[in-house]
């Protein structure tokens, strides 16, 4: 056994951060850096630098533009992106519909929308959730009925992210009411300029918006926008699953979080002392330090077992569980970490105290990243995904 | 052993419950309570006609209440309303000032908190001290007659409306308790609504109540700690309500989720712990005004640290998405709930304070 990356692997691993040295703008990485909101602009900007070096779609073939990375390569490269403080690739045209479009689009569609994607000429965003239709996504009520050759849209999406700067929507809708609610889904893109279609914003707990609902009201799309065969819609999801699940783990964050929590507590002082020699408080990091240690090996031993070709199974489910769970408690320390200064943290205070930036949305982001554990199918779906595969014959 | 509450405080529990539901509902709270003066001083007033204040003030102090159980009372709707109003400054400074109540001053500055014509807050920690006395730094100096403090407060409850500040300031006897207007302050919404400020105090003439009140202001924070433990299990109880109702009528899989014996346990777990938080409330109450009142207030604070984080992540949890939004009014109590145990010290400065009580 040897747990080092091979010497190609570190080779390529300097290749990234001597990268991210040159082309990560200061302004980006300090916004990384203090978990501000990005603008559009911020991530268009980001999109852009890493296209212009080819390493924009890291999920793609090489022959569509993509980078064709190993599974090892693309955790490398985002490890070291979350180190540096870069902005995360926003992943709804890049990592979910690239990916559909190479498997089940058309010749047409993969030449027309690919391009347009990493040129950042589309923003899209993902329109599976319904108020009805959240963990038993299947049970979903949008309709969409052929009418010549278009299709009419009636329903309702919601939690839509980012929508806000979206121009385009792929939609999981219903074009069989009869049988089995999962044969009747079909994959459609949609255009957002399309007449009938609203968003409104959707106000999170902690104050931000990044979700959204989308009301579709006898809204016409060509018949083209299809993806796949009509009905083939949640075949297309469960692949798309297996797409959104590179990268679960979020272990580029977890060690960043953590990096920036042990840094707090040097600078943080109780009683007296710093909060880094207040034995109660740092049992809880380093057990935490711990956890995300295994974590790290856990998920290069799938990275590798997905290398070597092995289909993901119930392991992505436990590393989306432990992945998100330690992020969000090394979130709650660093919150804990500013005690009665979390809930209200004046800006002066930062610059007078000498604390990091990002002590001034500790909470926020806390709250924030309550998402982890919901989204991307829940935690306790996963736990049921689990429980049928050790329990199973 | 008898466990129920007095007559009048039922009185005052229901009649508050009724205010705060027929005049502070949900929209009216999160109106006032992000935006400055971060509450509503209509309100505030209203409520100080109802008595409240007075309840927290002993009947040699000119109030009608001022025991454990009074506070738990008052502070447990509080809770359940979600109310924002900056009633935790007051109650400090209502016990500071009773602690000093040798004059006629100080009999006076009562009456007018009690009536609202004043608002009270109290400066103590610090951004180097946050949450413990021992390292205090803003220093009182004294010329002639004439008192001075200079140094930074921070996590000021109620000190964006606060006309009245009382300080807290290192003398020549140890802690002294000072009143004075900051040089500068700077008021802030709290993530879970209210109001908190920072305060700079720049060679700012001041009023001396007393050079040595170290034994006093520790007594305040524990009546403080107590009447955020009954806050928290109202808030905690409200929401523990609203999460089974929620899994009760939502419906994934064609069946209410509540059906799913994996959330049936969880929300079991919740239940246990706002019971245990009831009872090592109702004990720290009854504890308050004895010797041991700080071992026992400790204790309560500890473990209402520890249920309010479960109750509010588990709750936000299991209501899936709608659970994270600003309009679902269940994601604002699991705000406070979390942000709770911010305040006069969290879960781990009560061990440390345990733990040094002990040796
Ligand atoms: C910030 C955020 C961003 C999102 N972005 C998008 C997006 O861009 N596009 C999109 O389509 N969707 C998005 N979602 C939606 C997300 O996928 C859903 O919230 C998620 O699938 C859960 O659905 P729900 O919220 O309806 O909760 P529900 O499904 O109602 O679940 C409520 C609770 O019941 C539990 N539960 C449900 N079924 C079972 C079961 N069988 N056994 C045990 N427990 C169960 C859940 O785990 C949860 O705890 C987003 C959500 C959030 C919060």
């Amino acid at each position: 056994m040897d747990l080092s990356f091979t010497t190609e692997e570190q080779a390529f691993r300097d290749e990234v951060r001597s990268f991210l040295d040159t082309s990560l703008t200061p302004e980006l990485a300090a916004k990384g850096a203090a978990n501000l909101e990005l603008t559009k602009t911020d991530m268009e900007q980001w999109h852009a630098l890493l296209n212009a070096k080819g390493w924009l779609a890291v999920t793609w073939p090489v022959e569509h533009g993509g980078t064709g990375w190993t599974a090892v390569q693309r955790h490398i490269f985002e490890e070291e992106c979350a180190i540096a403080n870069a902005p995360r690739i926003v992943p709804f045209g890049l990592n979910m519909l690239g990916p559909v479009l190479i498997k089940f689009g058309s010749e047409a569609q993969q030449a027309e929308i690919l391009p347009r994607i990493l040129n950042g000429d589309d923003w899209w965003c993902q329109g599976y959730s319904e108020p009805g239709a959240g963990s038993d996504l299947a049970s979903l009520k949008t309709r969409a009925v052929r009418d010549g050759d278009e299709y009419v849209i009636n329903g309702q999406k919601t939690w839509t992210t980012l929508g806000q700067h979206a121009d385009k929507i792929f939609c999981l809708v219903r074009t069989l009411a009869e049988g089995k609610p999962q044969r009747g889904i079909s994959f459609v893109l949609v255009d957002l300029a399309t007449p009938g279609i609203e968003m409104r914003p959707i106000k999170l707990l902690e104050g931000g918006h990044e979700v959204n609902e989308v009301f579709f009201t006898d809204v016409r799309v060509p018949a083209g926008n299809l993806v796949g065969e009509e009905n083939q819609g949640w075949t297309i999801a469960k692949y798309l699953l297996t797409h959104e699940r590179t990268n679960i783990a979020g272990v580029g964050f977890a060690t960043r979080d953590m990096g920036k929590l042990k840094e707090l507590t040097k600078q943080i002082k109780r009683n007296g002392q710093y909060l880094s020699e207040d034995t109660l408080f740092m049992a809880q990091v380093v057990e935490l330090e711990a956890d995300l240690e295994a974590m790290r090996i856990t998920n290069l031993r799938m990275l590798q077992s997905a290398n070597d070709g092995a289909a993901p199974g119930p392991e992505a489910s436990m590393l989306k569980i432990k992945g998100t769970v330690i992020r969000q408690k090394i979130n709650a320390l660093y919150r804990s970490a500013l005690g009665p200064h979390a809930a209200a943290m004046p800006q002066d205070a930062i610059a007078h105290d000498g604390l990091p930036a990002e002590a001034i949305n500790a909470a926020a982001t806390y709250f924030n990243n309550r998402k982890l554990s919901i989204f991307g199918g829940s935690n306790e779906i996963q736990r049921n995904i689990i429980a049928n595969d050790i329990l199973k014959g | 052993m008898d466990f129920n509450i007095t007559d009048d405080r039922r009185m005052l529990s229901e009649s508050l419950r009724r205010y705060l539901s027929d005049q502070y509902n949900a929209e009216t709270r999160n109106s006032v309570a992000y935006v400055a003066p971060y509450h509503s001083p209509k309100h505030w007033q209203e409520m100080a006609e109802l008595g409240v204040l007075s309840a927290l003030v002993k009947e040699e102090d000119g109030g009608f209440g001022g025991t454990g159980f009074d506070i738990n009372v008052v502070f447990e709707e509080l809770g359940r309303a979600l109310c924002p109003e900056p009633f935790l400054g007051s109650l400090l400074a209502l016990q500071l000032l009773a602690s000093f109540n040798t004059s006629k001053d100080a009999n006076k500055e009562i009456a007018a908190i009690v009536s609202g014509e004043q608002l009270a807050a109290v400066a103590i920690y610090e951004p180097h001290a946050p949450d413990s006395l021992s390292d205090i730094a803003t220093q009182a100096t004294q010329a002639g007659e004439q008192w001075t403090l200079t140094g930074e407060k921070t996590a000021v409850y109620g000190g964006p409306s606060a006309t009245l500040i009382l300080v807290v300031a290192q003398t020549a006897d140890g802690l002294g308790l000072f009143i004075a207007e900051p040089s500068a302050q700077v008021a802030k919404a709290n993530i879970d609504g209210g109001g908190t400020s920072s305060m700079s105090f720049n060679n700012t003439a001041a009023t001396c109540i007393a050079t040595s009140a170290q034994a006093e202001i520790e007594k305040a924070l524990d009546t403080g700690r107590l009447a955020l433990c009954a806050e928290a299990v109202g808030t905690a109880d409200v929401l523990l309500e609203m999460t089974i109702e929620y899994l009760k009528q939502r419906q994934q899989f064609g069946v209410v989720i509540a059906s799913f014996q994996a959330l049936q346990h969880r929300l079991v777990d919740m239940a246990a712990e706002v019971v245990q938080a009831r009872s090592i409330t109702v004990l720290a109450a009854a504890k308050l005004d004895e010797e041991d009142a700080s071992r026992h207030v400790a204790l309560a604070k500890n473990l209402i640290g520890r249920m309010a984080t479960l109750v509010a992540e588990e709750s936000t949890q299991l209501h899936g998405g709608i659970g994270m939004t600003w309009e679902y009014s269940g994601s604002h109590y699991s705000k406070r709930l979390i942000m709770l145990d911010h305040q006069l010290g969290d879960r781990f400065n009560q061990v440390n304070r345990l733990l040094k009580m002990a040796s």
